[in-house]
């Protein structure tokens, strides 16, 4: 009989442990990380400023050069993500976030990104809205400066992260616009950045 | 020659190769797809379901041929375990986790009545992370390879050359061949457990005087049967990359305005000749012009048919001009262009891959080059920019993004693997790989339409570079893509739709085909 008391205070305990660690840890990080996610894509009309109290690191992000026949990189503060798939998802977010003269993105305007899977193997899989197919200006020099602001911005700014595979709507897509083979992940590519 | 694979193994592989053969010969209805699973211990079928353009498999098939346990779970979630290891598949969702890995498929797991259909690539990618036997999927041929079977697959190509006639069977990945004369055929014996290889070998073609046929012999035998005029054949082998090359060179018998007898062929024409102009139907039929080149091993250096691949086309515009020109019209009247002043001057066979405006898979582009045997591919597109300014005509061709590659074999055991491992998916890989051993020339090729285009159209700068383009990886000829100018820069949105920039164009795609066709001829690399 004590004993048994003992048990289930013991689980009592136990369970309002875990109750608490879920309504004041887990479930805010969840809810700060949908909210984000939530707004990647948002028309805004400069780089959203990362919130005064958050975390940052530095972050190598990718854009159009003046020539529009390479990319260029900048360094910008970025979010801090818990793990490498909140740290991956940080980086889109800042990469595809609608920017401002004299910066010009390769990824179209209007793109959200839904989601980020990585491998274990370190090939990271980034799940774009169809509007980086359908807001696309196309052409094969466009197409690369697209993919490869993509696979540069993770495979540069995290070691763990070998290829990059991107994803339109949850699926595999062999191109965004005909043209670059889409269907394996593509590993970092420094040739299109000046 | 490993004699411990053989024996027991001809009678069922024979029958895997003669499979078609065998259903279709039988007076019954077509036979449904099906995926042939080759082992040691013998084969087995499993159907295959058509949906969406996908070939999907059963998971109960899989489950009674590979020993898997499926359970359904809540929440649409399926597993598939094998000895401890786990799949999880979703319903909706083209990604698995294999043993908390993601790996992704082409599309969903399917519901067809009580049974879930997966697509078959579930197989290599996933399937094979989680088996103890290596799985290889061949997709085109719809087989199957368990464990370390040595099943090379055989591509067959014959070149008429005159008198003589050239043979070229690939063997993939390498596999050692004898070749010996029978009476009236002569056959090829591979060291191999069975070879995977279309049926038939050759496709049907005009008959030839010196060879009838190619067909399958038995598990590992080729046979060639000859013609009337055969008179004897010289058979070199090589490796290129993965595969093993055989050439046999077919001679012919004297007739009676041909050479003495025995006497080999005289070398090709020297460098600079031209070919006639058209090709008159009243020219007396002996003697044909011999051109065995000297050299073996390599594909016959002549160029007899072009592939034009005007891009885009249908609904997809691809680039549009504020002004109103779609990329899919200027590359289609420039292809239209091409054809025209290739086909009356050159007198070659020049094939578009669509000559009016519709969608045309990527795929089906390269396909018709592959199926048409064309000699040269050139795909045809207009550039886009995010930057208004940038302009000039760039050409590409292919790159292999070799880093993923390697980092997807070098991984050790968790890795997907793909170059000579088998297991994710690799007659994909091969398939998207049949460029590669074209690289050199489609790099030249590339280098002569670049001078002869400097002088007369705006260039990018790089002009030349190079790029994973789906269209041309798995071109099995020398193949470029030509990006004209950039429809988004205003200026050369209106130079590209003219008259004098479009011959200009025309032109100088002419002068580098001679160009090309006349140092292949020579003999040498361009």
């Amino acid at each position: 009989m004590n004993a048994g008391r003992k048990l289930a205070i013991g689980v009592a305990a136990v369970a309002g442990a875990v109750l608490v660690f879920v309504m004041f840890v887990w479930l805010p990080r969840w809810t700060t990380r949908a909210t984000t996610a939530g707004t990647v894509g948002a028309a805004a009309p400069a780089p959203a400023p990362p919130a005064a109290s958050g975390r940052k690191i530095k972050a190598r992000l990718f854009y159009v050069a003046d020539s529009g026949m390479k990319l260029t990189s900048v360094e910008r503060d970025v979010a801090y993500g818990e793990g490498a798939v909140a740290q991956a998802r940080e980086i889109i977010s800042a990469q595809i976030a609608p920017v401002v003269e004299p910066l010009v993105s390769a990824v179209p305007p209007g793109t959200a990104l839904r989601a980020v899977f990585i491998s274990e193997g370190g090939e990271a899989f980034v799940d774009l809205s169809r509007d980086v197919v359908s807001s696309h200006s196309g052409g094969t020099l466009g197409e690369l400066l697209t993919v490869y602001t993509l696979v540069n911005a993770l495979t540069e700014n995290l070691p763990a992260i070998t290829a990059v595979q991107v994803l339109v709507d949850g699926k595999e897509v062999e191109t965004l616009s005909g043209h670059i083979d889409l269907r394996r992940p593509l590993a970092k590519n420094l040739t299109w950045v000046q | 020659m490993h004699p411990r694979k053989i024996p027991f193994f001809p009678a069922a592989v024979a029958s895997v190769l003669a499979l078609a053969a065998v259903l279709s010969s039988q007076t019954v209805p077509a036979p449904a797809p099906a995926l042939t699973l080759l082992a040691r211990e013998g084969r087995r079928a499993l159907p295959l379901t058509i949906a969406a353009n996908q070939e999907m498999v059963g998971l109960d098939d899989l489950a009674t041929a590979f020993q898997l346990a499926v359970r359904e779970e809540s929440l649409g979630a399926i597993t598939v375990s094998y000895k401890g290891k786990t799949i999880v598949l979703t319903s909706d969702q083209p990604l698995v986790s294999v043993s908390g890995r993601l790996v992704s498929l082409p599309a969903a797991p399917a519901r067809s009545g009580p049974r879930w259909l997966v697509p078959v690539e579930f197989i290599s990618r996933a399937l094979a992370l989680i088996y103890d036997a290596r799985l290889d999927l061949r997709k085109p041929s719809r087989l199957l390879v368990i464990g370390d079977l040595r099943v090379p697959r055989i591509t067959v190509r014959y070149d008429p050359l005159g008198a003589t006639g050239r043979l070229t069977i690939d063997a993939t990945p390498r596999a050692l061949a004898n070749v010996t004369q029978e009476t009236d055929h002569l056959t090829i014996k591979f060291d191999a457990d069975a070879l995977d290889v279309p049926n038939p070998p050759l496709p049907a073609q005009e008959p030839q005087s010196l060879l009838r046929a190619v067909r399958v012999l038995d598990a590992t035998t080729l046979a060639i049967d000859l013609g009337p005029r055969f008179a004897g054949f010289k058979a070199t082998s090589q490796p290129v990359d993965t595969t093993s090359r055989l050439v046999i060179d077919l001679l012919a018998a004297q007739t009676d305005t041909g050479s003495p007898p025995g006497t080999p062929p005289p070398a090709a024409s020297p460098p600079g000749t031209p070919p006639p102009a058209t090709s008159a139907t009243a020219t007396p039929p002996s003697p044909p012009p011999p051109e065995l080149p000297s050299f073996f091993g390599q594909a016959a250096p002549a160029i007899h048919t072009i592939a034009i691949d005007p891009g885009h086309g249908g609904d997809d515009a691809g680039v549009k001009a504020t002004a109103g020109a779609s990329e899919k019209d200027v590359t289609l009247a420039i292809a239209r262009r091409v054809k025209g002043v290739i086909e009356a001057r050159l007198g070659l066979r020049v094939l578009l891959t669509r000559d009016d405006d519709r969608n045309v898979a990527i795929n089906e582009r390269t396909a018709i080059a592959n199926n048409n045997k064309a000699d040269l591919f050139i795909s045809l597109h207009a550039n886009g920019s995010m930057r208004r300014s940038t302009s000039g005509a760039s050409i590409f061709y292919a790159a292999f993004d070799r880093d993923a590659a390697q980092n997807a074999t070098s991984g050790g055991a968790d890795r997907v693997p793909t170059f000579g491992g088998g297991a994710r998916d690799i007659e994909l890989v091969l398939w998207d790989l049949a460029q590669t051993r074209h690289l050199d020339r489609s790099a030249a090729f590339a280098e002569l339409l670049e001078r002869q285009l400097r002088d007369r159209v705006p260039l990018a700068t790089p002009a030349v570079d190079r790029a994973a383009l789906r269209v041309l990886e798995s071109a099995n000829m020398p193949a470029v893509l030509i990006e004209v100018g950039y429809l988004t820069n205003p200026e050369q949105a209106t130079l590209l739709t003219t008259d004098g920039f479009q011959n200009a164009l025309v032109q100088s795609l002419f002068d580098a085909v001679v160009k090309f066709r006349d140092t292949l001829a020579a003999g040498g690399t361009p």
